[in-house]
């Protein structure tokens, strides 16, 4: 188990050796221009397999977010590449579908049913008749199959969440974007919420993408684990989760959570300083 | 716990009740303010000055008899509709233009600061050059009237659109002219309700103001004219009565229209209270 990182700074991490479905290549994104320029994440390279859920964990500051919107193609990059399926990422597109976390995400003058019906026949191109069936599939799996016909503002902020989620299962994307979706959500919720996440992407294979600050999240919806540093974020370690520490309460999870953040507390170790140096 | 907050989706936020008292109240008031008016106007006695409310009702009731209020107002009517027609198409091609390009933006936030300030009725010797007396001159002013605040509130309702639910609606790959049609005007559509009502209230008193200004040399004027003519006449129940059809004509618009509107969309997506 790898869970502080050796192989950090210009060296990219593996996370496996088969052909990656994202690859992140000395990623660095700013905001503003010039001097006043500010660096949000510096030189980050990673490689996600297809079913891989790779968790960016770290403090506020460290360029999670900005990621996300990067492989999103929310934002630019203002050095190296951002390749899905071995070619750069464009503009936003279905095949990159994100769940963000604040609750106005859906559109609130179309009903459960009609948002995710609506993304089905624009962003898969189904029509009316198939997206609808696939759209009451989803809504059930979620849960949501009583609250079919009802508008976003008469749900509570955990079934709207759950609402975003099947809308960007249902299209069936390359990659699934996940931008804190529980931080705004009750302690209880976050939880159920998890676990049902971390179900239906056992069930479907999905490639995630997932951003957080609790460590304990990370731990459970996570296949792997990048920590970030803040100001600007820089790689700190890629923990691999072995699916027997994903279990809540077992002596597994709480070391890996303890070493996490052990990790995210720490200074830079020593041997990333010794490479900047040399 | 979850299924309190979603027991009847449907349920409308306010009370029947209330809403039922509310106009309970204004009802007492406007008797109250008939009966001030019945009032002062008896004990004024100038029936050239202040007609009571009564004779003004019963001037009113004998205008609509004649047909002669009802045909003022629909000549009105036709005219402001034709103009506010205009007026929204504009805006609609302005806006969309704005939203798309940086040029538009530019273009709308210029000519919005530069016309807006602009009275319509400052404009009406320019229409009367160039399309002469009568209706085209109207249209023209009353187009001017509607086109700046409906362009200014729909461009700030796209620009105060949530950025989630714009990355949201991008995320799906439209299209420019789908996310406007399908994503943008519908989440901008609280701002552009408000848009369409200040600037239907701006083209109903620009067209009563220019139609004051026509007076007599309009052929078969509306309800300004009859007003105008009624001055001129010393009728002034008349007067009354055609200023009284202007508030009528303003609140039915206002209770039938745009409040129903509100009501079947807005406030029904909880995206206004």
């Amino acid at each position: 188990m790898n869970t502080t990182g050796n192989a950090i700074g210009a060296v990219t991490l593996r996370i496996t050796d088969t052909e990656p479905l994202l690859s992140l290549e000395n990623v660095t994104l700013r905001y503003g221009q010039g001097p006043a320029a500010v660096t949000a994440v510096e030189d980050v390279s990673v490689d996600l397999t297809a079913g891989d859920r790779l968790v960016l964990l770290g403090p506020s500051g460290c360029g999670k977010s900005s990621l996300l919107r990067a492989v999103g193609g929310f934002q630019p990059v203002d050095a190296g590449t951002i390749r899905l399926r071995g070619s750069p990422v464009g503009k936003p597109g279905p095949n990159r579908m994100a769940v963000f976390q604040e609750f106005d995400q859906l559109l609130p003058w179309r009903t459960v049913l009609g948002n995710v019906r609506y993304a089905l026949q624009r962003g898969r191109g189904l029509d009316r008749a198939a997206a609808d069936a696939r759209a009451r599939d989803w809504i059930g799996r979620v849960g949501l199959a009583r609250v079919m016909d009802a508008h976003p503002h008469t749900l509570s902020g955990g079934m709207k969440q759950r609402v975003a989620i099947a809308r960007a299962f249902a299209l069936e994307p390359d990659l699934l974007l996940m931008d804190e979706p529980f931080a705004a959500l009750d302690a209880l919720t976050r939880r159920q919420m998890q676990d049902e996440l971390l179900s239906l992407c056992e069930q479907t294979g999905a490639t995630v993408l997932f951003v957080t600050h609790a460590i304990d999240e990370a731990v459970r919806v996570g296949t792997h684990v990048l920590t970030l540093s803040p100001h600007p974020g820089r790689m700190k370690g890629l923990a691999t989760i072995p699916p027997a520490a994903r279990q809540r309460g077992t002596a597994a999870f709480a070391q890996l959570e303890a070493a996490l953040q052990a990790g995210l507390l720490g200074e830079d170790n020593p041997a990333a300083e010794g490479r900047r140096h040399g | 716990m979850a299924d309190a907050t979603i027991a009847n989706p449907s349920a409308p936020l306010a009370t029947p009740r209330r809403l039922h008292l509310a106009g309970w109240r204004k009802g007492v008031l406007l008797l109250i303010l008939a009966a001030v008016w019945e009032g002062y106007a008896r004990h004024l006695d100038n029936a050239l000055l202040l007609p009571t409310f009564s004779a003004t009702v019963i001037a009113l009731v004998q205008g609509f008899a004649s047909g002669e209020l009802l045909a003022r107002t629909a000549t009105s009517l036709q005219l402001l509709v034709t103009g506010y027609a205009c007026g929204l198409a504009a805006a609609a091609a302005l806006t969309a233009f704005a939203a798309l390009s940086r040029w538009g933006a530019e273009l709308l936030e210029l000519l919005t600061a530069m016309l807006n300030p602009l009275p319509a009725v400052a404009l009406l010797p320019v229409a009367l050059l160039w399309f002469g007396i009568g209706a085209p001159s109207l249209v023209f002013v009353i187009t001017h009237a509607v086109l700046w605040p409906v362009a200014l509130a729909s461009y700030a309702g796209f620009r105060a659109m949530p950025r989630t639910l714009r990355m949201a609606g991008r995320n799906l790959g439209l299209s420019p002219l789908r996310f406007v049609a399908e994503i943008l005007i519908p989440a901008a559509l609280p701002q552009i309700l408000a848009g369409l009502r200040l600037g239907w209230a701006f083209a109903w008193r620009t067209l009563i103001a220019a139609e004051l200004v026509f007076g007599v040399s309009a052929r078969s004027g509306g309800i300004g004219w009859f007003i105008y003519t009624n001055r001129a006449q010393l009728e002034t129940a008349n007067v009354f009565a055609g200023l009284l059809t202007i508030i009528l004509v303003g609140l039915i618009v206002e209770t039938l229209l745009f409040r129903s509107a509100a009501r079947a969309t807005v406030q029904r997506w909880g995206q206004e209270q």
